[in-house]
């Protein structure tokens, strides 16, 4: 079990706010953290790593303490067994995809672990190029897969997939699932990508404004029970139209984009770019078998 | 026959005092790159403040301050056998301080444009800070190393006010190009000062030509 009990002044967009966490998460899981950009959810992975010290509280992976305000204890980064994989991959540009992964051994291991990461990551053929010369993609795995290297018992990822393509998004989620039951790591994801969290995570936790306001899994977390909906999506407002009394809303979902009608006083307050369910309560869907 | 002295002791002071400098400039660089403390503002300010002043203001304290005919100058003297006024020792400890910025400006910006991050992944990777130093951060800021080491060899070759104060115009000590021309210009020999100012002029070009060549991007981010 990790116990994070964190409290931390943070200064934020809006002025500053109190980020007040405490959560527990299960050791051998996928646990996401997931709410709107400034809710200070990179600040708790932060504060896990030890690259943030929080204000007060208690942060134990296990029977280890890493901080406990109250008892002064304040472990480096250096000494947590973590990885992190930052939002924009910090590989290091004088080194090789090899190199890098190197640079994560500890004293401690074998350095045939190594290959390992590299064969089971798909490295093989890019273990000799520079950083510079790898695609986005190319990039975030080598990022993982040094993260890995040292077996962390925690894995933090910052939206480490958020800059992806969709293809490329879901090759790597693919990865991190595998990743996680091989080494039975406990795996701390930041993400917005509702879809993502339905895939990875056993566990969700939504922060807003520094304060958590919903954990357990994605279904509880992320459907509303009072809908009986057939289907539901989320997506993006991108063009509102009215005509009389109606008003089309033009929403984007996924890669597709769907017109939905509606009554102009009932939408009177949405605005281009605002996240809208749209979901179906009277029509059967069809489904049809894609060859 | 032109005496080559003081072009070979002005490559002699250059020299020294860059080594001295780079050793001296990496920690204070990536102090001031990543403190929070209050006092970074004040020692930025002493780090720059050559760029500000005259070098004789510099010379004429350090004049003072190594005087053997003063307590600290004359405790150095008697303890260490060190005499820092018209010696080469003081040349160096003087352009130390004088070509300090140009050493230490290019590599705090090099250090401070690095992503945060960097440092932070080799960190949690379990490394030092003396290693993630060495191993994450210089390596990849060799361009910005480059400019501090070129830019303080050749301001130290440039260098005038300093020397004249604590140097004087000891041949083969303390006297180097810069003094030999301003020595021969005052003996009315224009011949001599002409073939020490080309030699710099052309040393000069060629330095600066060499470091835009190499590093003309980098060199523009923090120079204008």
């Amino acid at each position: 079990m990790i116990r994070i009990e964190i409290t931390k002044l943070l200064k934020g967009a809006q002025g500053p706010f109190t980020l007040s966490a405490q959560m527990d998460v299960n050791e051998g899981g996928i646990t996401v953290l997931t709410g709107p950009s400034g809710a200070g959810k990179t600040s708790v992975l932060r504060m896990i790593s030890g690259l943030m010290r929080p204000d007060a509280g208690i942060i134990m992976v296990g029977d280890d303490t890493w901080f406990h305000s109250g008892q002064k204890i304040n472990r480096p980064p250096q000494k947590r067994a973590i990885g992190y994989v930052f939002q924009e991959y910090a590989l290091f540009p004088n080194m090789t995809v090899r190199q890098n992964l190197k640079f994560a051994l500890q004293k401690s291991q074998q350095p045939s672990i190594i290959d390992e990461v590299i064969e089971i990551m798909g490295l093989v053929r890019l273990q000799d190029e520079k950083p510079m010369n790898l695609s986005g993609g190319q990039k975030q795995r080598v990022a993982l897969s040094r993260a890995i290297v040292q077996m962390p018992k925690v894995l933090l990822l910052d939206e480490p997939l958020s800059a992806l393509d969709r293809a490329m998004r879901i090759q790597l989620q693919d990865y991190l699932h595998e990743i996680q039951r091989s080494y039975q790591m406990s795996v701390i994801l930041v993400t917005h990508d509702i879809s993502e969290i339905f895939k990875l995570a056993n566990h969700v936790v939504s922060i807003q404004n520094g304060v958590i306001v919903n954990a357990g899994t994605p279904q509880e977390v992320f459907s509303d029970h009072n809908l009986a909906g057939k289907f539901q999506f989320t997506g993006e407002v991108v063009k509102l139209e009215t005509q009389d009394f109606l008003m089309i809303i033009t929403v984007l979902i996924g890669s597709q984009t769907i017109r939905v009608i509606g009554d102009q006083s009932e939408h009177r307050e949405l605005k281009i770019g605002d996240h809208v369910l749209v979901a179906s309560k009277a029509f059967n869907p069809i489904i049809r078998k894609l060859s | 026959m032109i005496d080559w002295s003081p072009i070979i002791l002005t490559f002699r002071l250059a020299t020294v005092t860059t080594i001295f400098l780079f050793i001296l400039s990496i920690p204070l660089a990536n102090w001031l790159a990543h403190t929070s403390s209050r006092l970074k503002p004040f020692i930025e300010t002493l780090v720059a403040m050559p760029l500000v002043l005259p070098p004789t203001v510099l010379g004429f304290y350090l004049l003072i301050a190594f005087s053997p005919g003063n307590s600290f100058g004359l405790w150095l003297d008697v303890t260490f056998g060190l005499r820092l006024v018209f010696s080469f020792q003081g040349l160096v400890l003087g352009s130390i301080i004088y070509s300090l910025p140009f050493m230490v400006h290019p590599i705090q910006s090099g250090l401070t444009n690095l992503p945060k991050s960097l440092r932070e992944s080799s960190y949690v990777l379990g490394k030092s800070r003396f290693q993630t130093l060495m191993k994450v951060l210089l390596p990849n800021i060799k361009p910005s190393i480059i400019t501090g080491i070129v830019l303080s060899f050749a301001h130290t070759m440039g260098e005038f006010g300093v020397v004249l104060m604590i140097g004087g115009n000891i041949p083969e000590e303390t006297r180097v190009a810069s003094i030999a021309i301003y020595d021969q210009v005052e003996s009315l020999n224009y011949g001599e000062a002409h073939v020490y100012s080309i030699v710099l002029i052309l040393i000069a070009f060629a330095i600066l030509l060499l470091i835009y060549t190499l590093n003309r991007s980098y060199f523009k981010r923090w120079w204008v």
